[in-house]
């Protein structure tokens, strides 16, 4: 055995130097520059404790994505499934073994010739994930408030004002439809809906997207309070709501049936989400199936959040993050946040003015759909106005209308540009 | 899929038809809602039993000066009920003899 032939074949195989001799050629630098971006977002998670169980995973994913010849994700494989550009498979010695065209391509192959991260990206790329996940938020939502004011519906929809917004501000920029709706939807505020949204539209956009919809998300306590002040008096703010009604369960289990059929019939593409949604919420209310609720409440929502944070941080290859494009995304999408809480906002003063002040202009903000947090910043601003002011329930209706709302707004988005 | 660049006229009338779908379809699933709400509120209304008429209240117990009054407890332990009190009264900034609680019940979902 030759030591000094198998120490260097130990150094070219590995990624060291892989980066070192490709480092201006083949993208090295790119490679480095987003492992320090994963590095980053980690002390965000960790540190700053933005969005720590989805910002650490796609940190991580980040990272191994990035690393020269780890193999873990192959976004030459991506690209062939969805943009149709031919993949050349190559053996050890660099020849070409197969080459993957886009009208014979399947799943199998990706299974056969990917890395670990393109196998987990299967459940993004078939929506397997967001959809999961919305059966786990389901489960955790308790649409009491909504159901007790209904009005609280028009205030998730005022809130969707950024999506659309942000999709005109896109074409602007010379996104194409797809990609403008994709980034549009960062505006809803709602991260499975913007992973679900991307994946279909703009595959090649979803770890910017992503990392730009969690990290505004993790971002709402500061984003919103100066709009909450430049859009409403401090008489307004002030206004104590009156308590609702006592919702009955019967009520709260027919409600995620009524929703399911009555949404998916006026937007059949909205139905994965909406229908996971509410089955969530169904498992809970029954009554019956405490152990199914259970499990979707904690076990599969923590094995599918790891699984698509790492899946979305993989998708963060410096050839297609290190661009332009990406800054666009991150100044569309804190645009999108402002402008849809202050749709919410408006429309919380015009239902102000229509009640002869019986509402507090606040809980529109939460109509951005950012459960639980958006519908705190209002209670939190309405305490600051009036310490006696308790706005969290009432807040919590455009909270969950708002994810229904954004649901649709990326329904309509998926009819038109899918 | 349409990856082509769309003209700015026409990604303006897709937001606003876009703005316009979501209000018509929450504003179509407020009318179900307010129309389940009151179908369940009438039947409550009809399968509620008939309340006795009422006796005339006796007069309230004078109170310790300072006092804001006796509270009732329905299921509740009084240490539980004296840290609730303490909580709202610190929440809201105000002695705990200023705010009257007239009772406290722990609710069974």
């Amino acid at each position: 055995m030759n030591i000094g032939e198998t120490l260097l074949k130990l150094w070219n195989d590995s990624g060291f130097a892989k980066m070192i001799s490709g480092f201006m050629a083949e993208g090295g630098w790119q490679n480095l520059v987003m492992i320090l971006i994963g590095c980053v977002l980690l002390y965000l998670a960790i540190v700053k404790k933005f969005e720590p169980l989805l910002l650490c995973g796609i940190a991580f994913g980040c990272i191994l994505s990035n690393l020269p010849g780890a193999g873990m994700y192959h976004q030459g494989l991506w690209s062939c499934y969805v943009e149709g550009i031919p993949y050349e498979v190559l053996d050890e010695a660099g020849n070409v073994v197969k080459t993957l065209t886009q009208d014979t391509m399947t799943f199998t192959d990706i299974l056969h010739y990917g890395g670990l991260l393109d196998i987990f990206y299967i459940g993004v790329k078939t929506s397997i994930y967001p959809c999961l996940i919305f059966l786990g938020v389901g489960a955790m939502t308790d649409f009491g408030p909504l159901l007790s004011n209904p009005k609280s519906l028009l205030l998730g929809a005022a809130a969707q004002m950024g999506v659309f917004a942000a999709f005109v501000g896109a074409i602007l920029l010379g996104f194409s439809g797809n990609a403008a709706a994709a980034i549009g939807i960062i505006g809803g505020a709602d991260g499975p809906t913007a992973i679900f949204l991307t994946s279909k539209l703009a595959p090649n956009l979803l770890g910017a997207i992503a990392v730009a919809a969690y990290s505004y998300m993790a971002l709402i306590p500061l984003i919103q309070p100066p709009f909450m002040k430049l859009l409403t008096t401090k008489k307004m703010r002030e206004v104590k709501m009156e308590q609702t009604r006592k919702v009955s369960k019967t009520e709260k289990i027919i409600f995620p049936i009524v929703v399911t059929i009555f949404v998916a019939l006026l937007l059949p593409s909205t139905a994965p989400l909406i229908g996971c949604l509410m089955l969530g919420n169904l498992l809970k209310e029954t009554g019956v199936t405490d152990r199914l609720s259970d499990t979707v409440q904690n076990a599969l929502m923590n094995i599918v959040t790891i699984l698509l944070s790492l899946s979305v941080g993989a998708t963060m290859v410096g050839s297609t993050f290190l661009a332009w494009d990406t800054l666009k995304i991150i100044v569309l999408g804190v645009a999108a946040f402002i402008l849809s809480t202050c749709g919410g906002l408006i429309g919380g003063v015009i239902m102000y003015k229509l009640t002869g002040g019986r509402v507090n202009p606040l809980i529109g903000s939460a109509g951005v759909s950012a459960v639980p947090m958006a519908a705190r910043v209002a209670n939190k601003e309405g305490q600051k106005a009036n310490p006696a002011n308790f706005l969290l329930m009432h807040a919590m209706g455009p909270n969950v209308a708002g994810v229904i709302g954004s649901a649709i707004a990326a329904g309509f988005l998926l009819s038109v540009f899918g | 899929m349409l990856l082509t660049k769309i003209p700015m006229s026409d990604a303006a009338i897709t937001a606003l038809l876009g703005y316009a779908i979501v209000f018509f379809g929450l504003i179509l699933l407020m009318i179900v809602v307010v129309l389940l709400g009151k179908a369940f509120i009438a039947a409550e209304k009809r399968h509620a039993p008939v309340a006795p008429v009422a006796e005339t209240p006796a007069p309230a117990p004078k109170t310790a000066p300072g006092s804001a009054g006796g509270v009732k407890l329905h299921n509740v332990e009084p240490k539980t009920a004296a840290m609730l009190m303490a909580i709202v009264a610190n929440k809201m900034g105000k002695p705990i003899n200023e705010l009257r609680f007239i009772s406290i019940k722990e609710v069974d979902e």
